[in-house]
C-alpha cells in the first residue's frame, strides 16, 4: 500500500477514535460548539486527503457532511437529531471505508447517496430513526473500543440493522491487526527520567564498586545489569525517536501543490530522512517546516519568465535537508530564489511602525535580515493565498524556539535564501568528553569532537595571524579558542586542544587544560538564565553528582569571535571552490615570507621538511653557501639577502635525489593552488607571480633552485674539466679544492681525462702548450701588483676575481 | 480568596513566597558555579538527579555574591525548571486573604523589580516576592 494512503487510514483511524467520545457527546448536546468544531475538522481533513489521495466516495461523503456541518457552524441550520444520525452515518461509513482500504475489502457503494440524501433537510426520518438504533450500538461498540477491545469495533458493521443492505454486507473479515499503540507524551517520558536515574544510580554504584574494590562475582553481577540497563535506555530513547522522513513525506505533494497553484515550477529536493529526532520535535517543526516551504516557493522562487531573465534554470531549486550536527539536528531549506532584500525588509519595517528610522540605519545585514521575524513584517508584495498574511516568521521561530531551538537565516538578493532550523537534541543521553579548565569540569558533545591534540606534539605549531592564536595541526590552519578566557576563568596552562567540528563543516581548537573521560550523559536542558549565557547546551549529572554544564561549541564559537555564520555561510562554496581546484589541478602550496620580506610559494610536494638552525652551521664556501646538517653539507640557497638573525628557518627540498635547503623568514601557510604563473623574464630563483588569495606571491623556480643549488655537482661526466698544468703543492692543496667547490672536475694533464675546458697555469709558465684548442685559459700570476706577461692574468689570491672566472666559465659551458 | 504563602527572610526583609511554586526547603552546599551566568545566578546544585539552579537573592537584589558553604534554598518550580532560591530563613506557612495592595513607599530598586505587592500578615505588612522575576535576575535578559 502506498505510504499516503497508508498514513491516511492510519491518521483517520486515530482522528475517529479520539472523536468518538466528541461524536457521543455531540449527540446528547447538538448545540455543543467546540465538538461540533471538532467533528467539522475531522470531515473537513478526510476531505482534503481525500482529494489528492484520488478517494472519489470518501471525498463525496466526507464533503456533503462538511457542508452541512459548515451550515450548521454557519447556524443556517439546527443540529436535529435526524441531521446528527446522518452526520454520524458518513463517519461511521468512512471509518468502514478506511478499514476496507487497509484490508483491501471491497464495500459496496450503493447506499452512498442514501447517506448522503439523509443529511440534506427532511430527509425521511423513519430511516433516520433506524439510523439512530444502529448508532446507539455502534457508539457502544466504540466505547467498548475505546477500551481496547478492538474485535468490537469490526463488529459494529455486523450488528447493524437489516435494513442497511450495505453495511450488512460487509463482511466482518478479519482486520489487519496493528502492530502499534498510541502512548501518552508524558508516559514516556516518565519512562525517560526513570532510566536516567537509572544511569546515575548504576554510575554511582559503579563508582562505589571501583572504591571498594568489589568481588569479581559482583563485578558480573554488576556488569549484567549495566548491560541490561543501557539496552533499555536505548529502547526506551528509540521510542521517543522518529525519522524525519514523517516531516519530509509531506513536502513533495505540497509542493506540488502550491507550486502549481502560483504557477511556478520547483524542482524539490530531500536529503536526510533518515536522521532521528524526538517524535515530539517531529511534530513541533512540522508547521513552522510547512510555513517555510510554503514561503520559499511564494516569495523566494521566482515565476518561470522572471527567472530565465535572471539567466538561472526555469524550474526553482528547493533543497530540504535534515542532519545531526553535534546536539543539535539542523533543517535546512535551501531555495535559489530571489532571496531577501535586507534593505527593502528595513523598509517595511520602518513602515510599519517597528522600527525608527535612526536606528534603522545603524543595523548590521544580518541585524536587518532578522527584521523577518518580526511580527507583522513580510516580503510578500502583495498577500496571496498561500502566504503573506501577516502571520509569518515570526510564529516560525516562537515556535521553534519553544522547543529549544533557533531559526538561522542567510540571504543573498538574488541567489536565494536558507534557512536552518536548529533542534537540540535535548532530554538524551548523549556521549560526551569531560574536560576541564579552571578547576571545573565541563562537558563535550563527542559528535562535535574532531579530534584532541597536545600543544607541542610533533604535528602540531601554534602561531598567531593578526593577533588572533591559530594553530597548525598537519599543516592545516585552524583557529584556537582559549575555553578559560571564554569562561573567564584563570586558566592554568592549557595544554590540550579539542579540535571541534562546527555546522558547515568549520573547524576550531578549543584549548582546555586536561582531557578526563569520555562518559554517557543524561543531558537536560539549563534553565533559561544559563542558557541565556549563549555558550551551553544543557546540564547534565556525572557520576560524581556534582553538576555540570554541556558547552555548546557553536556558542563558544560566536562567544569568541571565531566566525561562525560566515564559515557557515561560505563553506559549502568553499567547497565546490576546493573540488574545482582540484578539477583544475590545484596542488598544495606552502607560502612563505622570504628572508627579503617578499611573500613567495613552493609546491608543498618539494618540501621535506621545515627546520630551524643557527646561522653558525651556514657556511660560506665556494662560492656558495651550505648548511651544515646533522655533519652533512647541504647546498643552502637563499633569495639573496643576508642572514640577519641568529637562527635561520630553512625548507629542505628535495628533488628525488639531490637535497638543498632554502632559507627564509617564516612560514605563512599552505594553500591549494592551481599554479598559473606570470613566468619571470629573468632566470633567478623566481619562476613567477600569480595571485594567491588576492596577493601577488611569486613562485620559487625549482629548476633554477636545484641547478644553482646541484648545478656545480652534477656526475663527472656532466661537469666541466679543469686542467690544472701546474702539478706542484700549491695547486694541489689550495687551487684545486676552489676549482673542483665551483663545479668542476680537475686533471693535472691533458691525458688525464676529457678535453679540458678551462685550463689554469701559473702566468709565464709554459709547460703547457696550448692543450686544447677550445679551452680557456686562466693565468694566475704570483704577486697582486704586479702585471706581468698575460694583462688579463689574475692574482692566485684575488679569490673573487678568481670565483667569477670559474663561475663565467662554467656558465658558458653549461649553456 | 485564602492562598498559602511562605514566610521567608532574604536579605534581612520578611517577605512572602507563594506556596504553589515552593516544593521543598533544603540545604545546599557544593555548588557548581555557571561561568558568564549574570550574578545572580550562583550556580548549579544536584538535588538528587535533579539539577537546580540556584539562585542568589542578596545579589540579584544588587548585593554581593555569596560565598561558598552550607545554605538555605527554597525550592521552586518556575515554568519546568526548578531553582533554589537562597533564603536567610525560613518562617512559616501561612494562609492570608485577598488580593495584595500596591505599595505606598517608594521601594529600594532591587525590592521594586521583585515585589509583586504587599499582604498584612497579623498586621505585618509583608512583600510579595515575584519569583519569576527573581530568577530572570536584575539584567533585563531579553534586551
Amino acid at each position: 500500500m502506498d505510504d499516503l494512503l497508508g498514513d491516511f487510514v492510519a491518521e483517520t483511524r486515530e482522528t475517529l477514535e479520539a472523536l468518538s467520545g466528541e461524536i457521543v457527546a455531540w449527540e446528547l448536546a447538538p448545540d455543543d460548539r467546540s465538538r461540533l468544531d471538532a467533528i467539522f475538522r475531522f470531515v473537513h481533513t478526510v476531505k482534503g486527503s481525500c482529494g489528492f489521495l484520488d478517494l472519489p466516495r470518501l471525498e463525496k461523503l466526507s464533503h456533503a457532511a462538511e457542508d452541512v456541518l459548515a451550515d450548521v457552524r454557519a447556524d443556517r441550520r439546527r443540529p436535529d437529531p435526524a441531521l446528527v444520525s446522518a452526520v454520524l452515518a458518513v463517519i461511521d461509513r468512512i471509518a468502514e471505508l478506511a478499514d476496507a482500504i487497509e484490508s483491501g475489502r471491497i464495500v459496496a457503494d450503493e447506499d452512498d447517496a442514501r447517506l448522503i440524501a439523509a443529511l440534506e433537510p427532511g430527509a425521511p426520518s423513519p430511516e433516520a430513526e433506524a439510523d439512530e438504533a444502529a448508532l446507539a450500538e455502534a457508539l457502544e461498540a466504540i466505547r467498548i473500543a475505546e477500551e481496547g477491545e478492538e474485535e468490537t469495533v469490526s463488529s459494529i458493521v455486523v450488528e447493524a440493522p437489516a435494513d442497511r443492505p450495505a453495511a450488512a454486507a460487509a463482511p466482518a473479515g478479519p482486520r489487519a491487526v496493528s502492530r502499534t499503540i498510541r502512548l501518552p507524551v508524558d508516559l514516556l517520558d516518565r519512562m525517560m527520567a526513570g532510566v536516567s536515574d537509572m544511569v546515575l544510580a548504576r554510575n554511582e554504584l559503579a563508582r562505589r564498586l571501583r572504591e571498594s574494590g568489589a568481588e569479581s562475582n559482583t563485578e558480573v553481577a554488576f556488569e549484567r545489569l549495566s548491560h541490561c540497563i543501557a539496552e533499555m535506555r536505548d529502547a526506551i530513547t528509540r521510542t521517543r525517536m522518529a525519522r524525519v522522513e514523517n516531516l519530509f513525506t509531506a513536502l513533495p505533494r505540497m509542493v506540488r501543490d502550491v507550486s502549481a497553484e502560483l504557477g511556478k515550477l520547483v524542482q524539490l529536493e530531500i536529503d536526510g530522512g533518515d536522521v532521528e529526532l524526538d517524535r515530539e520535535m517531529i511534530e513541533m517543526i512540522r508547521d513552522p517546516l510547512t510555513h517555510i516551504v510554503r514561503n520559499a516557493i511564494d516569495h523566494g522562487i521566482e515565476p518561470p519568465e522572471a527567472r530565465v531573465l535572471a539567466g538561472k534554470p526555469v524550474a526553482g531549486r528547493l533543497h530540504v535537508s535534515a542532519r545531526q550536527v553535534g546536539n543539535q539536528i539542523l533543517i535546512e531549506v535551501i531555495d535559489d530564489g530571489r532571496g531577501i532584500d535586507a534593505d527593502q525588509l528595513v523598509g517595511k519595517a520602518v513602515a510599519a511602525g517597528i522600527l525608527g528610522q535612526e536606528r534603522a540605519a545603524t543595523l548590521s545585514w544580518e541585524r536587518k535580515l532578522e527584521l523577518i521575524f518580526a511580527p507583522g513584517v513580510s516580503t510578500a508584495r502583495e498577500v496571496t493565498a498561500i502566504s503573506g498574511r501577516g502571520v509569518g516568521m515570526d510564529v516560525v521561530r516562537a515556535n521553534v524556539e519553544r522547543i529549544g531551538g533557533l531559526v538561522d537565516i542567510d540571504s543573498r538578493p538574488g541567489q536565494g535564501l536558507r534557512l536552518t532550523l536548529r533542534v537540540p537534541l535535548t532530554l538524551t543521553i548523549i556521549p560526551a568528553l569531560t574536560i576541564s579548565v579552571g578547576g571545573q569540569h565541563f562537558a563535550i558533545p563527542r559528535s562535535a569532537i574532531d579530534e584532541i591534540v597536545r600543544i607541542g606534539g610533533d604535528a602540531v605549531r601554534m602561531g598567531t595571524l593578526g593577533g588572533a592564536d591559530i594553530v597548525f595541526i598537519r599543516g592545516v590552519r585552524v583557529p584556537v579558542v582559549s575555553l578559560g578566557a571564554v569562561l573567564g576563568l584563570e586558566p592554568d596552562g592549557q595544554a590540550n586542544l579539542v579540535v571541534l567540528k562546527l555546522s558547515g563543516g568549520a573547524r576550531y581548537a578549543l584549548a582546555v587544560e586536561a582531557v578526563h573521560d569520555h562518559e554517557e550523559l543524561v543531558v537536560k536542558p539549563a534553565a533559561p538564565v544559563v542558557m541565556a549565557c549563549g555558550i551551553y547546551g544543557g546540564t547534565t549529572l556525572p557520576d560524581n553528582s556534582r553538576p555540570m554544564l554541556l558547552l555548546d561549541v557553536a556558542g563558544v564559537a560566536e562567544k569568541a569571535g571565531v566566525r561562525r555564520d560566515d564559515q557557515a555561510a561560505v563553506e559549502p562554496a568553499a567547497e565546490e571552490r576546493e573540488e574545482e581546484l582540484h578539477d583544475k589541478g590545484a596542488v598544495p602550496v606552502l607560502l612563505f615570507r622570504d628572508l627579503d620580506g617578499i611573500e613567495r610559494g613552493v609546491p608543498l610536494a618539494l618540501v621535506e621538511r621545515i627546520e630551524d638552525c643557527f646561522s653558525a652551521s651556514v657556511s660560506d664556501s665556494a662560492g656558495r653557501l651550505r648548511l651544515n646538517i646533522d655533519g652533512r653539507l647541504v647546498p643552502l640557497v637563499s633569495c639573496g639577502a643576508p642572514i640577519a638573525e641568529a637562527k635561520v628557518r630553512v625548507l629542505r627540498m628535495r628533488d628525488g635525489n639531490e637535497e638543498l635547503a632554502y632559507a627564509i623568514d617564516s612560514v605563512i601557510d599552505i594553500v591549494p593552488v592551481a599554479i598559473e604563473l606570470q613566468r619571470s623574464l629573468v632566470p633567478g630563483p623566481v619562476a613567477g607571480v600569480m595571485l594567491v588569495e588576492e596577493r601577488p606571491v611569486e613562485f620559487l623556480d625549482a629548476f633554477w633552485l636545484f641547478a644553482q643549488g646541484l648545478g656545480s655537482e652534477p656526475l663527472d661526466g656532466q661537469r666541466p674539466v679543469c686542467l690544472l698544468s701546474d702539478d706542484d703543492p700549491w695547486t694541489r692543496q689550495v687551487l684545486a679544492p676552489l676549482v673542483e667547490g665551483a663545479g668542476y672536475r680537475i686533471i693535472y694533464a691533458p691525458e688525464d681525462g676529457p678535453a679540458a675546458d678551462l685550463v689554469i697555469m701559473a702566468d709565464g709558465a709554459a709547460g703547457v702548450e696550448q692543450p686544447v684548442e677550445a679551452a680557456a685559459v686562466l693565468r694566475l700570476r704570483r704577486h697582486a701588483e704586479e702585471r706581468g706577461a698575460s694583462p688579463d692574468s689574475l692574482w692566485r689570491y684575488d679569490r673573487i676575481g678568481l670565483t667569477a672566472e670559474l663561475r663565467r666559465h662554467w656558465n658558458k659551458r653549461s649553456a | 480568596m485564602n492562598d498559602l504563602y511562605l514566610i521567608v527572610d532574604i536579605a534581612g526583609q520578611r517577605a512572602l513566597l507563594p506556596a504553589a511554586f515552593v516544593e521543598s526547603v533544603v540545604e545546599i552546599g557544593d555548588i557548581a558555579p555557571v561561568p558568564c551566568a549574570p550574578p545572580h545566578v550562583l550556580g548549579l546544585f544536584a538535588l538528587r538527579s535533579r539539577v537546580l539552579t540556584v539562585i542568589d537573592t542578596i545579589a540579584a537584589l544588587g548585593g554581593e555574591r555569596s560565598g561558598q558553604g552550607e545554605k538555605q534554598a527554597v525550592i521552586v518550580h518556575v515554568d519546568g525548571h526548578l531553582y533554589g532560591v537562597l533564603v536567610d530563613d525560613v518562617d512559616d506557612v501561612v494562609a492570608i486573604d485577598g488580593a495584595p495592595s500596591q505599595f505606598r513607599a517608594p521601594l529600594s530598586a532591587g525590592w521594586a523589580r521583585y515585589a509583586k505587592g504587599v499582604l498584612d500578615h497579623e498586621g505585618e505588612p509583608l512583600l510579595l516576592v515575584d519569583v519569576a522575576a527573581l530568577i530572570a535576575g536584575p539584567l533585563d535578559m531579553a534586551a
